[in-house]
């Protein structure tokens, strides 16, 4: 059998760390060698994200290596369209597609026109900005859009950015050929998203959502603030050109009619187009609430140990059933019941008295060689490795197990899955909860794993305008506390005291 | 305050928990993937001849069945072919041709008929029903007997009017149907393209005012526009994904393992161990290979596994490492021989012979959980062109059931030897494979299924196939 000792492992990881260099997931490094080399370069195991990468260094580090596949980074950056009348959903989508790309690791930024309007314009007067005739309201407008292209411009080619969202009307033939002459003489893809929607309900539900509260009507009241916004629309309208079938076959767009109802999906070019269509071919607006929550503790939650597959512990037990009543007493209409593979989610589920899906995706983030180990021991048998952790806990993957980079991977058909469905409530695990709830407070990848998920609290979300309500729920079932802050130090040469100062208390 | 607390058991072959009294709340067999259709589903193709219909069909049948829903395909033509003695020509195809009328639409009710019978009693989940149903009468009878039945459908319309894409579609898939067997090839041409235009007379297409309550997708010139309306579920929303990934470019998929490793060598399972000195060889025979290839433009693919890196690393190409392509996690049997497996874990060992596909080794993998976590590398490999894979035996079984369409009870017996590489190229409805060895001795680890794999099998019984190491 391999000497996996924690040792032996340590030392072998001491000989490769020079220091803990954080690779960036981004490095793609398109190497020049000569075609016909016999001998296979030697390889290293990056000690952070243990990703092999060949030798030989530069400057004794490890060489820069090339693509690690999340998602395929699509070569040249891409620069998203939005298309349509106002009050279309058009920033809806853009912010939401930008929370998704972003989690899934695409560095995305939306760029809303409007707002460098109202940055221009100190004061919104009314709807006779946006007529047609307004020679000096057009020159501003434009001015607008030239800043907005211009950031945009910096971020992709400048700032490491990958995709960007580029958010306004944008209904005239001749602005979007401006804008693909942009992208162009930059080699940005272009990719066009189109909302059209004439039901006047949703039109006016939409503008009762975000509108109303927008800061161009502060001082207004509600009436108001409809007459002047309804005019707005129409002095966008007799100027609207429709991405056409015909005129427009060579553009990369997706035209979204009637909410979803019905899409036009035309000349997708790459890997992240497609993905961005299936997204928005499977989001919604119907109203509906996600639960989620951990399963109820269980006894190696009690113990310190992390990982495993134990049982409940009778506190957990008695979670189990609280949440029971809590799910009944919430009246939810066709609540689907999600769980992980793991008995404490499933012994969780169980009290819940609704059927539920098992799903493996939703297991807790595998620990590897540290499973079912309390902190103490890790400390004590890798110090090395719990110091690389603290150093870069999103990033950081266990020896023979997984990141919380590597969860986000594989929960990405859970969340693809979460945005068909309406009244949900999934039982899962704390790292796992953490990737979720990131999701849809749209927190950075640093955030992530020190989100706050604690045992016996059900998150109740509720999406609403351009975001997510949260209520926190607590079940008032005593439970161990499992939150392991950042310490202050984690230098890997620190003292057993330091790296175990933020350890939660157990048995 | 209930205190009903279900004791759980956890099922010995996919190491699923349920509930030890049958409770209602868990309705499928401890299911390991999420289920996701209630109501069974039926496809139904729409288009005029060579469109592309049948090849769509079998494709999205076969990607369907492969990610685990039982899909079957029902293509009213071979119906026809089983009901008329022998086709004689396009006249048969004729709108006024009475006769025909009335046996063409007995197939199609026979075909429906066998649709509800695969339903009822094969468990079937979708059902594709390949024909061209290109008149609103023939569409409002499928329509009614789903409606009958329960079943939900969903339209995919193929429409071309591209002349060269028909001509070869013409070559490809009709000059070598059973209809033309023995016809001067232009004759051929000539009979079909008077057979498309005996259709074109009565063509509707879905129509988007009319027929908008209605869920379908219409792929325009394959694949260069697509309009989607009326997605009702999760299995049409990931069907349409698939359709919008695929593509009919010429290109080759090259599937190989990784070199001989030093953990093969001793015979142990998994572990993430270098290349033995053969297996470096073969990295470099590899790289030859692949050169002599002169592909254009060729991705090359690896695990996060030292052993494919290394592997990769010889072929002086840029690479991507994936690692949904790692091997089987083996759990705890990782790193052992199977003569120490069969020495811990006896009756794991057997339940394995027992069921390959659904054994999941405890704290490890299936071939099924593998399968789920390859399906987005297959969705990447249908929009890709030219690539190379090199992984490991499990996963290169998977990858090459789905192109090969090999059931789930075939799969894990598949033979992927080391140092030697699979070319795939599809053609007309399926994959040509050729195999080529590199010449570069490697020990065997394939082990075939004992004929004992009861669990109280003698240790030698057990062991009998297991291939030689140091």
């Amino acid at each position: 059998m391999r000497d996996h000792s924690p040792e032996t492992h340590d030392k072998r990881l001491r000989a490769t760390v020079v220091e803990a260099t954080t690779m960036s997931s981004m490095e793609v490094g398109m190497e020049e060698r000569p075609s016909n080399t016999a001998t296979p370069r030697e390889l290293t195991q990056n000690p952070l994200k243990k990703i092999w990468m060949p030798l030989p260094c530069k400057n004794g580090l490890p060489e820069k290596h090339i693509s690690q596949r999340k998602v395929c980074m699509t070569n040249c950056p891409t620069l998203i369209v939005t298309v349509g009348l106002p009050a279309r959903g058009k920033t809806y989508i853009s912010k939401k597609l930008t929370r998704y790309l972003n989690w899934i690791g695409v560095p995305t930024r939306e760029f809303n026109v409007g707002q460098y309007r109202r940055e221009c314009v100190k004061i919104y007067k009314s709807f006779e900005f946006f007529r047609p005739d307004n020679e000096e309201g057009l020159k501003i407008r434009q001015q607008c859009a030239s800043a907005a292209l211009n950031d945009v411009r910096q971020y992709l080619a400048d700032k490491g950015g990958q995709v960007a969202v580029f958010d306004a009307t944008n209904t005239t033939r001749e602005r979007r050929g401006t804008i693909t002459a942009f992208a162009e003489q930059n080699g940005f893809k272009v990719f066009f998203v189109e909302s059209v929607c004439e039901d006047p309900e949703v039109i006016a539900e939409n503008i009762v959502q975000v509108k109303l509260g927008s800061p161009d009507y502060t001082n207004c009241n509600t009436e108001e603030a409809m007459e002047d916004f309804k005019k707005r629309i129409k002095c966008y309208e007799n100027s609207y050109e429709t991405l056409d079938e015909v005129l427009d076959r060579d553009l990369s767009y997706i035209k979204i009619m009637d909410v979803g109802r019905r899409y036009l999906v035309n000349q997708v070019q790459d890997h992240i187009q497609s993905r961005i269509v299936y997204y928005l071919m499977n989001i919604h607006i119907t109203p509906r609430s996600i639960y989620l929550c951990r399963h109820g503790e269980s006894d190696l939650n009690v113990k310190g140990c992390i990982g495993g597959d134990s049982g409940l512990s009778p506190r957990g037990k008695e979670f189990a059933n609280y949440l029971g009543q809590f799910i009944q007493s919430q009246e939810i209409s066709d609540l689907k019941v999600w769980t992980s593979q793991m008995k404490r989610t499933i012994q969780t589920a169980e009290a819940v008295s609704v059927p539920y899906e098992q799903w493996k995706a939703l297991n807790e983030i595998d620990a590897g060689v540290c499973e079912e180990m309390m902190y103490e021991e890790i400390q004590q048998h890798y110090p090395l490795e719990f110091a690389m952790r603290d150093q870069d806990k999103y990033r950081y993957r266990y020896p023979k197990g997984e990141s919380y980079e590597d969860l986000v991977q594989r929960l990405e058909p859970v969340i693809m899955e979460l945005e068909r469905q309406e009244n949900i409530l999934v039982v899962c695990h704390q790292a796992i909860m953490r990737c979720l709830l990131a999701y849809f407070l749209d927190k950075t990848a640093e955030e992530l794993p020190y989100l706050k998920c604690p045992l016996h609290t059900v998150l109740k979300l509720t999406p609403v305008a351009y975001g997510c309500k949260v209520e926190s729920i607590y079940l008032n079932v005593d439970a161990v506390n499992t939150h392991r802050d950042r310490p202050e130090n984690v230098n890997v040469h620190r003292t057993t005291e330091d790296a175990l100062q933020t350890v939660p208390p157990h048995l | 305050m209930s205190q009903r607390q279900t004791k759980l058991t956890q099922n010995p072959l996919e190491k699923i928990w349920i509930p030890s009294m049958s409770s209602k709340l868990y309705r499928r067999r401890g299911s390991s993937v999420p289920q996701f259709t209630n109501s069974p589903t039926m496809i139904v193709m729409v288009g005029l001849p060579a469109r592309g219909k049948t090849y769509i069909s079998k494709k999205l049948t076969r990607y369907l069945n492969w990610i685990g829903v039982p899909t079957k395909v029902f293509n009213v033509g071979q119906y026809r072919r089983d009901a008329t003695q022998s086709y004689k020509s396009y006249e048969f195809f004729r709108p006024d041709n009475q006769e025909a009328m009335k046996i063409r639409k007995a197939c199609a009710i026979a075909a429906l008929k066998d649709v509800c019978a695969y339903f009822m009693q094969e468990q079937g989940q979708v059902a594709v029903f390949d024909a061209t149903n290109t008149t609103i009468e023939r569409r409002e009878v499928i329509l009614s007997f789903a409606k009958e039945n329960g079943y939900k459908i969903f339209f995919i319309e193929s429409l071309c009017d591209d002349p060269e894409i028909i001509a070869e579609n013409i070559k490809q898939v009709k000059l070598s149907s059973p209809d033309y067997a023995g016809c001067d090839k232009e004759e051929a041409v000539a009979d079909f393209l008077k057979r498309i235009e005996c259709y074109k007379v009565t063509y509707i297409s879905l129509n988007d005012e009319k027929d908008r309550s209605l869920s379908y997708i219409k792929i325009f010139n394959v694949g260069s526009r697509y309009l989607v309306n009326r997605v009702q579920d999760h299995i049409q929303s990931r069907i349409v994904y698939y359709l919008m990934n695929i593509h009919v470019a010429p290109r080759f998929i090259y599937l190989t393992r990784h070199g001989e490793s030093e953990l093969n060598l001793v015979g142990r399972i998994g572990g993430d161990s270098g290349l033995s000195p053969r297996g470096n060889k073969f990295a470099s025979a590899l790289g030859g290979y692949i050169r002599s290839q002169c592909i254009r433009d060729l991705k090359v693919w690896t695990s996060h596994m030292k052993r494919t890196i290394q592997t990769a690393e010889g072929l002086g190409v840029p690479y991507e490492q994936w690692k949904a392509l790692n091997e089987i996690d083996a759990g705890v049997c990782e790193e052992m021989t199977y003569e120490e497996i069969q020495d811990h874990y006896p009756e794991e060992f057997a339940l394995r012979d027992q069921n390959k596909y659904r054994y999941r080794y405890p704290k490890g993998e299936s071939y099924e959980d593998l399968v789920q976590r390859l399906e987005p590398v297959i969705m990447e490999l249908e929009r890709q062109e030219n690539v190379l894979v090199v992984c490991h035996q499990a996963v290169m079984r998977c990858l090459l059931a789905y192109f090969l369409d090999k059931s789930a009870a075939e799969l894990p017996y598949l033979k992927c030897p080391l140092h030697t590489v699979l070319k795939l190229t599809p053609v007309a409805y399926g994959c040509k494979v050729e195999s080529i060895f590199l010449n570069i001795e490697a020990v065997n680890t394939h082990r075939d299924k004992p004929v004992n794999v009861d669990v109280d099998r003698e240790p030698e019984e057990a062991l009998l196939t297991v291939p030689d190491h140091i």
